[in-house]
Formats: C-alpha cells, sequence, structure tokens
C-alpha cells in the first residue's frame, strides 16, 4: 500500500463529491456529496498522518474534529432544507436564489 | 538740580522767575516781583482748566447741578485778581514765570504766567464780570436741558481766555486764543436743535481761523526774526532799538499779520461779521464774550506788545499803527451805524461792541496804550451789564425782539434802572465810565491830529461821529425797550433776584469804575497799567480837555435826542418812522453793507459749491470705487470658491460615490443567488491559486 492509492482515492472522492455539489439539483444530495468531499479529505488527513509518522497524530486529531463538524453541520443544513421545503414545498438548488442581488 | 520730570509735575518747584527791571532793561516804573501772590497765580489758569472737566463728570450729582463749582471758580479768579489788583496799587508788580515744556530745534516751547500790570487787569475783569456773569446765568438757564455742560463749557471759554493773558509768549497765547475760539463754537452752537445757531457757531469758528491763519504766520515771521516766541524777548529788542534785527526787516509784515490776527477775534472790519451771529448763544454767553473775554484778546494783544507797535523811529512795527487807527476808525463808526436798523436787542447791543472795540483799536493805533486798554476796562463792565439787562428783558417777553417790548419801564424796574446806567456808561456821559475812557480816546486821536498827521484828524473826526452814533441807537434800544405800550404777548414780569443783583453790582462797576482814570485829577489805573518789564512809552492826557468833552456831550446830546424825537413811542407814528428810510442808506444799513452776502456769494459759495462737487466726486468714485471694487473682487472670489466647492469637493465625493456605485452595478451581476454557482466559481478560485501557487 503506497501513499499514491490513498491520495488517488482521496481525490477520486473529492471530484465525485464535488461533481454531485455541482451538478445535483436536489438539496439534500448536494449535503450528501458535500459529505463525501469531507470523507475525501479525511481519508487525505489520515494517510499523511501515517505517512509521515506524527508523534501529535495532528492528522487524526483533525479528522476527529472534521467528522463531528460535519456531523453539526448536517444537522443545521438538513433543518434549513426541511424548513425550506416545508415554506416551498420545493428543494431544488436552482430555484432557491433567494439571496440574488 | 531738580531732574527733568519732577520740574514737569511741580511747576513751583522749578519756576524760573524773571524779575522786572533786571537784564539791562530800563523799566518804565520801579516793579517787584510781587512775592508769593504771583509765584501761585498759576492756581488762576489751572483751575478754570480743570474744573469743567470736574463738573462734566460730577456735576449733575452736585446740588446745583454743577454750578456751584463754576461759580465758585470765577469768585476765585475774581478774589485772587482783586488781590493782585491791590498788590499792584500799594506796589507796582512786573514779572513772569516759565517752565520749559518743550523744544523745538533752538526754540524753546514754554508755559508760564506773566503776572504784570495789564495781566493783572485781564484776570481781576475775567474773575469779576465772570462771577457775576455766571451768578446770573443760573437763573437764566434754570431749566436748560444741558445746564451742567453749558457751566463747563462757559468755565472753560474764562480758562482759555486766561491761559491766553497769562502767556509769556506767543505759542501759549496762541493756545489760549484757540480754546477760546473753541468754547465759544460751543457755546454759540449751545441751542444746536436749531440749525441757524450751529450755522452761526460754525461762521464765528471759520471767520476767526481766517484770521488765525494771519496770527500763525505773524507769530512764526516774529519768532523767526527774533529767535524766541517769548514777548519779553522780542520787547527786549524793540526797547534796544536795535536796527540790525531782522525784526527790524520784517517788523512791518510781522506786525500786520498779528494785527489781522488780532482783527479777527476783535471783530474789527472786515471780520465783524461773525460776532452779530454769535448772538445765537445764551445770553450770558454774549455778555461774557463782549466784555471779559474773547473779543477783549485781540485788543489784550495789541496792548502786551505795544511798544513794537508805537515804535516812534519806525524801526519795527510803527508804520502798522495807521493802519490799526484807520481800521479802528472804520469799525467804531460804520459797524455803530449798522446798530441803527437792528430790531433784535442783542444784534444792537452786538454792533455796539463792535464800535467800541473800534474805539480801542483805534486808541492803540494813535499810540495811547492806557486809554484803549481803560476802555477795554471799563466797556467790560457796562457791556456785560447791557446783555445781562438785555437777558433779563429777553426772559421776561420771551422775545429777542424790540418791536415785542415796550413799556417794561414799570414792570422791570431793576433791569430797567441797571440798563439805563449802562447805556449812560455807554454812550459816555459824564460821570459815567464811559465818558472817561472814551474821551480819553478820543483825545489821543485829537493829539495825533494836532500833531500834524491828517489820517489822525480823519478818524477823529469818526470817533467824535461815533459816540453820536452811540447815542443814537442806545437811545432807540432804551425808548423801544422801556417806554412807550407793551407789544409783546408773554407776561412780562422782574426777573428772579439771583438775575438782577448781578445787575446791580455791574451797574456799581458801570457808573464809578470811570473814576479810576481821571486825568488831571487821578490817575492810580495810568500807573497801575503801567507796571510792565518795559516802557510802554504811551502819551496819555494830562488833563482833561473841556473843549472836547463839551464837542462830543453836544454830539451824545444830539444822538438821546434825535432818538428822542423818533423813537420815543407816543410821540411819532410808525409811518412817520418810516420816512426815515432813506432810500440808498436804508437797505444799506439792512444788508449790512451786503459785506455777509459778499462773503457768503463771493467766498464761501464759489469755494463750498466746487468743494462739495469735488468732495462728491473723490466720495463718488474714489470712495465708493474702493468699496464697490472690494465688493466685486469678493463676489468674484465667491463665486471662485463656490465653483471649487462644487466642482473640487463635492465632486471628489459625488465621484467616489458613484465609481462604488458604478463598480457595484456591475459587480453585483456575479450575485446569481444560486448556490451550486458559487460553489463553483470558488472551487475554479482554488484551483487557480493552485496552480499559480504551482508555477510561482
Amino acid at each position: 500500500m503506497t501513499i499514491a492509492q490513498f491520495v488517488i482515492l482521496g481525490t477520486a472522492l473529492f471530484s465525485i463529491g464535488l461533481y454531485g455539489v455541482i451538478t445535483r439539483r436536489n438539496a439534500v444530495l448536494v449535503l450528501a456529496s458535500v459529505e463525501v468531499m469531507l470523507a475525501a479529505v479525511n481519508i487525505n488527513l489520515v494517510a499523511f498522518d501515517v505517512y509521515l509518522a506524527d508523534q501529535l497524530y495532528a492528522g487524526q486529531i483533525f479528522t476527529l474534529f472534521i467528522i463531528a463538524v460535519a456531523a453539526a453541520e448536517v444537522g443545521i443544513g438538513l433543518a434549513i432544507i426541511l424548513m425550506i421545503f416545508r415554506n416551498r414545498h420545493d428543494a431544488d438548488v436552482d430555484e432557491l436564489d433567494l439571496m440574488r442581488y | 538740580m531738580v531732574p527733568a520730570f519732577v520740574s514737569t509735575l511741580l511747576p513751583i518747584l522749578a519756576f524760573v522767575a524773571e524779575e522786572g527791571g533786571e537784564g539791562g532793561h530800563e523799566a518804565a516804573v520801579q516793579v517787584g516781583n510781587g512775592g508769593a501772590l504771583a509765584q501761585w497765580a498759576w492756581l488762576i489758569v489751572v483751575v478754570p482748566l480743570v474744573v469743567p472737566f470736574l463738573i462734566v463728570f460730577f456735576g449733575k450729582k452736585l446740588p446745583f447741578k454743577g454750578w456751584e463749582l463754576a461759580v465758585g471758580t470765577m469768585g476765585f479768579i475774581g478774589a485772587y485778581g482783586t488781590a493782585l489788583l491791590l498788590a499792584n496799587a500799594s506796589s507796582p508788580i512786573a514779572t513772569e514765570f516759565t517752565l520749559e515744556v518743550g523744544r523745538i530745534g533752538s526754540f524753546a516751547i514754554e508755559w508760564g504766567w506773566v503776572v504784570d500790570g495789564l495781566s493783572i487787569m485781564m484776570y481781576f475783569l475775567v474773575g469779576v464780570v465772570g462771577f457775576f456773569v455766571f451768578v446770573y446765568a443760573k437763573g437764566y438757564m434754570e431749566g436748560d436741558i444741558r445746564f451742567t455742560w453749558f457751566f463747563a463749557a462757559f468755565t472753560l471759554f474764562a480758562g482759555g481766555m486766561l491761559v491766553l493773558v497769562s502767556a509769556p509768549n506767543l505759542i501759549q497765547l496762541i493756545v489760549g486764543w484757540e480754546m477760546v475760539g473753541l468754547a465759544s463754537y460751543l457755546l454759540i452752537g449751545h441751542y444746536w436743535e436749531d440749525y441757524a445757531n450751529v450755522d452761526a457757531g460754525n461762521k464765528a469758528f471759520m471767520t476767526n481761523k481766517v484770521a488765525d491763519a494771519a496770527l500763525f504766520i505773524g507769530a512764526i515771521i516774529m519768532a523767526l526774526s527774533v529767535g524766541s516766541f517769548s514777548f519779553a524777548d522780542m520787547l527786549a529788542v524793540v526797547t534796544a532799538q536795535d536796527a540790525s534785527s531782522p525784526l527790524a526787516t520784517f517788523g512791518f509784515w510781522a506786525g500786520l499779520m498779528l494785527f489781522i490776527g488780532a482783527m479777527g477775534k476783535s471783530a474789527q472790519f472786515p471780520f465783524h461779521v461773525w460776532l452779530p451771529d454769535a448772538m445765537a448763544g445764551p445770553t450770558p454767553v454774549s455778555a461774557l464774550m463782549h466784555a471779559a473775554t474773547m473779543v477783549t484778546a485781540g485788543v489784550y494783544l495789541l496792548g502786551r506788545v505795544f511798544p513794537f507797535y508805537l515804535d516812534p523811529a519806525g524801526l519795527f512795527g510803527g508804520q502798522v499803527r495807521v493802519i490799526i487807527m484807520v481800521i479802528g476808525g472804520i469799525t467804531l463808526l460804520f459797524m455803530g451805524l449798522l446798530a441803527f436798523v437792528q430790531d433784535d436787542i442783542k444784534k444792537v447791543l452786538a454792533y455796539s461792541t463792535v464800535s467800541q472795540l473800534g474805539y480801542m483799536v483805534a486808541a492803540m493805533g494813535a499810540g495811547a496804550y492806557t486809554a484803549g486798554l481803560f476802555h477795554l476796562f471799563t466797556h467790560a463792565f457796562f457791556k456785560s451789564l447791557l446783555f445781562l439787562g438785555a437777558g433779563s428783558v429777553i426772559h421776561a417777553v420771551h422775545s429777542n425782539n424790540m418791536s415785542d417790548m415796550g413799556g417794561l419801564r414799570k414792570r422791570m424796574p431793576y433791569t430797567y434802572a441797571t440798563f439805563v446806567i449802562g447805556t449812560l456808561a455807554l454812550i459816555g456821559l459824564f460821570p459815567f465810565a464811559g465818558f472817561w475812557s472814551k474821551d480819553e480816546i478820543i483825545a489821543s486821536l485829537y493829539e495825533v491830529g494836532i500833531e500834524g498827521s491828517g489820517t489822525g484828524w480823519f478818524v477823529f473826526a469818526l470817533a467824535v461821529a461815533g459816540s453820536f452814533v452811540t447815542a443814537f441807537y442806545m437811545g432807540r434800544a432804551v425808548f423801544l425797550t422801556f417806554f412807550g405800550e407793551y407789544k409783546g404777548h408773554a407776561q412780562p414780569h422782574e426777573s428772579s433776584r439771583v438775575m438782577t443783583y448781578p445787575l446791580i453790582g455791574l451797574a456799581a462797576f458801570a457808573a464809578l469804575a470811570g473814576l479810576l482814570n481821571m486825568p488831571g485829577i487821578a490817575t492810580p489805573f495810568t500807573s497801575w497799567l503801567a507796571a510792565r518789564r518795559f516802557p510802554m512809552g504811551d502819551v496819555h492826557a494830562q488833563s482833561i480837555n473841556w473843549g472836547l468833552v463839551g464837542l462830543v456831550t453836544a454830539m451824545l446830546a444830539l444822538g438821546v435826542f434825535l432818538a428822542y424825537r423818533i423813537f420815543f413811542p407816543d410821540r411819532v407814528t410808525q409811518a412817520e418812522r418810516d420816512r426815515f428810510e432813506i432810500p440808498v442808506l436804508y437797505p444799506l444799513l439792512r444788508h449790512k453793507y451786503y459785506i455777509d452776502d459778499l462773503y457768503m456769494d463771493g467766498i464761501v459759495r464759489p469755494t463750498m459749491g466746487p468743494l462739495a462737487g469735488a468732495v462728491l466726486w473723490v466720495d463718488m468714485w474714489i470712495v465708493d470705487g474702493i468699496v464697490n471694487g472690494a465688493g466685486v473682487v469678493a463676489r468674484g472670489l465667491a463665486k471662485l470658491v463656490r465653483w471649487f466647492d462644487n466642482r473640487g469637493v463635492d465632486g471628489i465625493f459625488n465621484g467616489a460615490a458613484a465609481a462604488t456605485g458604478g463598480s457595484g452595478s456591475v459587480l453585483r451581476l456575479f450575485f446569481t443567488g444560486k448556490v451550486q454557482q458559487y460553489a463553483a466559481l470558488s472551487f475554479a478560485g482554488v484551483v487557480l491559486l493552485a496552480v499559480l501557487f504551482i508555477i510561482f
């Protein structure tokens, strides 16, 4: 197992997540794609932490932080989407241009 | 040595006494220095200069509103003058004290006080006549809105005259001369609410200024010739008969110029025009002005420098003397004639004063120092008496015009009695004051004629005719005022005691003052006046010339008789009086020989018109030009500033706002509100940064 394999996996997952974020029209799927991107980042962090044999395990601790923050983010994000859906009976991000100028 | 500043502060510590008889000049009489009485005589001058300020500042708070300060001052001067007069009578005094206050090149500017026969007479006169007039003025000015101010100016008037008569040099004389002029201007214009009175004040001031210019020129010629402004230095040159002195070269012009100055103040033809108009002032002012102060200044000046004019050898001012005599002669007769046609009682008296001043000046011209000044002395008493009497009448009938008077003999007995005494003194009836002084003048002119001078005879004839004229106009005034029917509207009654007592006091002087100089009998006045540091050298009659007395008495009897025939009201109707309006003569007199018109149309208006035009032009084009120019410049500047403000300052702010707005309107196009677009763009940004990071 080389570091390159993990980096390629992270890159692939990040690219898939990014594609999902940009192209999906359903807000829930966009949120899910963001989670995929975060997961790619986590893989990257853990891989480099092990590879560099960090005495402080900073990469792994950061991973735990990201997982916690991502959980909170999903909670708030789903709540916002739920409220939007309740108000508009729709969760299509293309239609959600309330913050337009 | 006393430091200079101490000597300035305390003149008495550092005075320089120049005692009579010293310095190699032989005095006419043995004179002394007068002791402490003369040393402290500076009080006479200083007190009336300080008191006006006290009156102005504190007068209104005093129980008599400042009058008590004024009358106290005059009482003090009168008492001090009397003391000096008595001291001079017991042993002659002639001394002067000087104090250098400045220096122009080699000319010392000195302040000082002269104590000799002539100045003592003037101190006495100003003090005594002034005291009576000031007491009287309290009654006359009662209720005047500027009562306090009046007494301040009135005291200053007397103070100016005292500066003048105490002067040991021409500079101080000029200072006093101008102070008198200023105070008279203030007093003549006292009722300045009426524009005519302001005009009269201006006329007096301007006419005097013309003559004053000559006085200045004369003083400068005199000072440059002698090397000093001091009278003593000048008279020393004259007494030494120093023909090599520059004064001998310029003596005629210096003398003529000084005399022209004297003509202005003493209202001699052709400068007489201001004096009758000066009647616009309150009557007490006229009384003092015509008696002791102001008009006597010119005669006093002639007396002060008398040896210069007498000058028998003809080295100095001797040639001017004929001019002086003729001017005096013309004035005494022709100005007296003008009194014939005046209806205003004060103007009758005013022309009478001019005429009597003519007598004094003619006497000076004739070389009769004692006679001229003796007439000044007696005239002061009876003329102030007549003015105060006229004021009492005016006060009672509320009119100056004799056509509003008449029949006041019974209603105003004190005024009547004293006025008649004054009249008899003025026309020169034996033995009243005017008889002695005027007859001595006529006798002096007679002497000049006897010596073979045709001009002397001419002036003598004028003087004799003048006594007829005097009798006629005074008779007319008395008959129109006090006899016949009362023609006025007010209810006349005798004035209060504060006014009648001064009349009685002055009447006593008017009746008796002449006894001080009875030629051949008792002549104390002659020796008083002779107390000078230089011999005056005048001739005075040794005895009474009864032939002349008879002639003059006949003339005045004729005058009174004619006045009686024409003006004694119950005898003659107005139609008959009108017959005396002789075609050419009457209009001539009525218009004052057209001299006033000549001055007005010939000098004042032609000068005033173009002058006013020039001033208007300067005002319109230069003064207004400057002001308007400044306005235009300011407006241009304001426009520039406004432009800068609008375009510059506002431009910066508006430009910044427009730039912000413009860029905002472009940038907001990126604000689509589509979340995925934002995400794509931010990722593109990250990629861009990464690429840049890798490249650089």
